[in-house]
């Protein structure tokens, strides 16, 4: 299973003015990996489907404030 | 910085005097999906893309400008020997008025460029993909105007653009697969 949210360490500079940030993070999201989506993939029950906003669990990648799960 | 070396990418060699090719070059000199749209697009992204594929935008974004000048000698040696009339006839009345014999960055149209033709949206993916979508869209251009021209010579050097915009095409999509890469996955979980 690919992991949605990507981290690397950019280069800092001994000059840079602000204290850095070493870790940043981009999205990956699910569609990068699926290719043509197969037949017959697990699916959610319709209730949390629709609160989703897709029926397949392989396709869902919901979005964190990265700013905030860094911090617990 | 830049080290300039005094010499086109590719020679440009232009058999016909048509300056109604030069209005249609114009569209890779300052459209949308043009060379220069392509060399600012890449070398403003560059600085927030992760370091992986930054000398990757860096070098195309280089190389953009390299083919910038060479649409630039195919409008110039097109329009430079014209007179009044000929640019006229040629739908380039409007710009004569405008800007003389100079070039100007505006699209085969006349709608001159603006920086709202390119994206930097924050999201690597994003930005790679729309620099997949540019090389593209640049592609097809060149096609069209291989198609509408009948110069010989200056197809030659369209046919050798078109190529760097498949091979661009290839490499940004090369990134993106760095980029979907598991590099630091062990070190964080």
């Amino acid at each position: 299973m690919p992991t949605f949210r990507k981290t690397y360490k950019p280069y800092v500079s001994p000059f840079d003015p602000c204290p850095p940030l070493r870790v940043k993070t981009y999205e990956t999201p699910a569609q990068l990996y699926l290719g043509f989506q197969p037949e017959n993939l697990k699916q959610f029950n319709l209730n949390d489907a629709l609160k989703h906003g897709t029926l397949w669990p392989d396709l869902y990648t919901p979005y964190t404030n990265p700013f905030e799960t860094k911090k617990s | 910085m830049w080290y300039y070396e005094k010499k086109l990418q590719y020679p440009v060699k232009v058999s016909t005097c048509n300056p109604k090719l030069a209005k249609f070059l114009m569209e890779q000199y300052g459209g949308a999906d043009g060379e220069l749209a392509a060399a600012l697009r890449y070398l403003n992204q560059r600085y927030t893309i992760p370091d992986k594929v930054i000398g990757l935008l860096n070098d195309i974004g280089t190389e953009e400008f390299a083919h910038l000048e060479m649409i630039a000698a195919m409008v110039y040696k097109l329009t430079k020997d014209a007179t009044p009339e000929q640019l006229e006839a040629a739908g380039l009345g409007g710009h004569y008025v405008n800007h003389g014999k100079d070039l100007f960055y505006d699209n085969a149209r006349g709608v001159p460029f603006t920086a709202a033709y390119i994206q930097a949206k924050g999201d690597p993916i994003t930005d790679l993909y729309e620099d997949i979508a540019a090389e593209e869209k640049a592609r097809a251009t060149y096609q069209w105007l291989i198609n509408i021209s009948d110069d010989p010579f200056l197809n030659e050097s369209l046919s050798f653009l078109r190529e760097r915009e498949v091979v661009h095409s290839q490499r940004f999509r090369e990134a993106v697969e760095i980029l979907k890469e598991e590099r630091d996955k062990k070190k964080y979980f």
